[in-house]
């Protein structure tokens, strides 16, 4: 296989564009589809202060990278989320990269800040472990991006994840997810930091060749509460498609976006408020977070009194 | 040639020279959710792959989700 700017021995295919490029074209090929994810949405402003979510794996190492060869304004956010060995990798792979950069980076530990892990959060709350660590998550992205002055969020959701989301929600018609699901969520309250996805043109088979190619040190190992997960069925389903179609996924996703999702916006966003115990916004009285971490507390208080 | 899968993390040895299409065909995983690596190397699916080499193959498909959206990030 030859590759299509220089005719040398390529490294990556990538079939959705019927192409297949050397090591240097791709990482220049990787780089240009994020620059124009950034541009033809309108992602950052100028003079944007940007926290880039970094969990330690492929896509927001991958990310991060970009935007720093870039030159783009941006600190890190590592949430610890407290799975054992899964999450001391993550930390330590994280904090290597940011020290090989000079990048800045702030930690933020899950059960320093709430007593609790993304385990016990679950357990307690009786929600599934990706649902808690979700909702944690962009909690504490857009709490840490407004405590800290930053103007937007940018994580790591790829090609696959927005696709792999948008089936999900189509097969069980949550018109709440879909009406939300965008490669920019707009700042539509003053408590709530603009969220950007710019990893949203490629695939994370590709992003995956990048951090390779780049000399990035991801954790390979999953997340074990991931095992079993229905994105990773959805994800499957996608990837036989696109193996018996290439561009399939592509063409769902940005058919989804330049179709259905104005329509299904066209109300326009739902109205926000501040918590009236944490001051983030929420649809709600109390935010959903406020909601779990009080549920959890209280079951646990009520199993072990001396606790907090 | 040796070849060292992740999930569970595991060595096999296969025999001759092969096609990395045919040799992702016959552990039957899917091109789509795997890079193969030689060294410092990404290679095709047309690559061959000799004897003699070791080579990587590794998943790039992650993240469980939830409420709509991925927990990955």
């Amino acid at each position: 296989m030859r590759c299509l700017k220089c005719r040398g021995v390529a490294a990556v295919e990538v079939r959705r564009h019927r192409a297949a490029y050397c090591a240097p074209h791709f990482l220049e090929f990787f780089e240009a589809q994020v620059h124009r994810a950034l541009t033809t949405q309108r992602m950052l402003r100028p003079e944007e202060r940007i926290l880039v979510a970094v969990s330690g794996g492929k896509d927001s190492l991958a990310l991060w990278e970009v935007l720093l060869r870039r030159g783009d304004d941006t600190t890190g956010l590592h949430i610890n989320l407290g799975i054992g060995d899964y999450s001391r990798e993550s930390r330590a792979r994280t904090e290597e990269f940011a020290r090989a950069r000079g990048a800045r980076l702030f930690v933020a530990d899950l059960r320093e800040e709430y007593g609790m892990d993304i385990g016990t959060l679950a357990e307690a709350s009786g929600r599934s472990p990706c649902s808690a660590c979700g909702l944690s998550k962009r909690y504490l992205f857009n709490k840490m991006a407004r405590d800290g002055g930053f103007t937007a969020v940018a994580t790591g959701h790829n090609l696959d994840d927005e696709a792999a989301v948008l089936l999900g929600n189509l097969l069980h018609w949550n018109m709440d997810q879909l009406a939300r699901q965008a490669p920019v969520l707009e700042q539509t309250h003053p408590h709530l930091v603009r969220r950007v996805k710019p990893l949203y043109r490629t695939s994370e088979r590709e992003s995956a060749a990048y951090a390779i190619l780049r000399g990035i040190d991801y954790v390979i190992e999953e997340c074990p509460h991931s095992r079993g997960a229905r994105s990773l069925l959805h994800k499957g389903v996608l990837n036989s498609l696109e193996a018996a179609s290439a561009g399939t996924k592509q063409a769902f996703y940005w058919g989804f976006l330049d179709r259905l999702a104005p329509v299904i916006r066209a109300g326009g966003p739902p109205a926000l408020h501040p918590c009236r115990q944490c001051d983030q916004p929420t649809t709600e009285e109390v935010c959903a977070f406020c909601r779990m971490t009080a549920r959890a507390a209280a079951r646990l208080n009520a199993r072990t009194p001396s606790l907090p | 040639m040796k070849v060292r899968l992740h999930h569970p993390r595991r060595v096999l040895e296969i025999p001759g020279r092969q096609r990395v299409s045919r040799i992702l065909a016959d552990l039957g995983l899917d091109p789509e959710a795997f890079l193969v690596i030689r060294g410092d190397a990404l290679l095709t699916s047309d690559s061959e792959v000799g004897d003699e080499d070791e080579i990587e193959i590794r998943p790039v498909i992650s993240g469980g989700w939830a409420d709509g959206a991925p927990c990955a990030a």
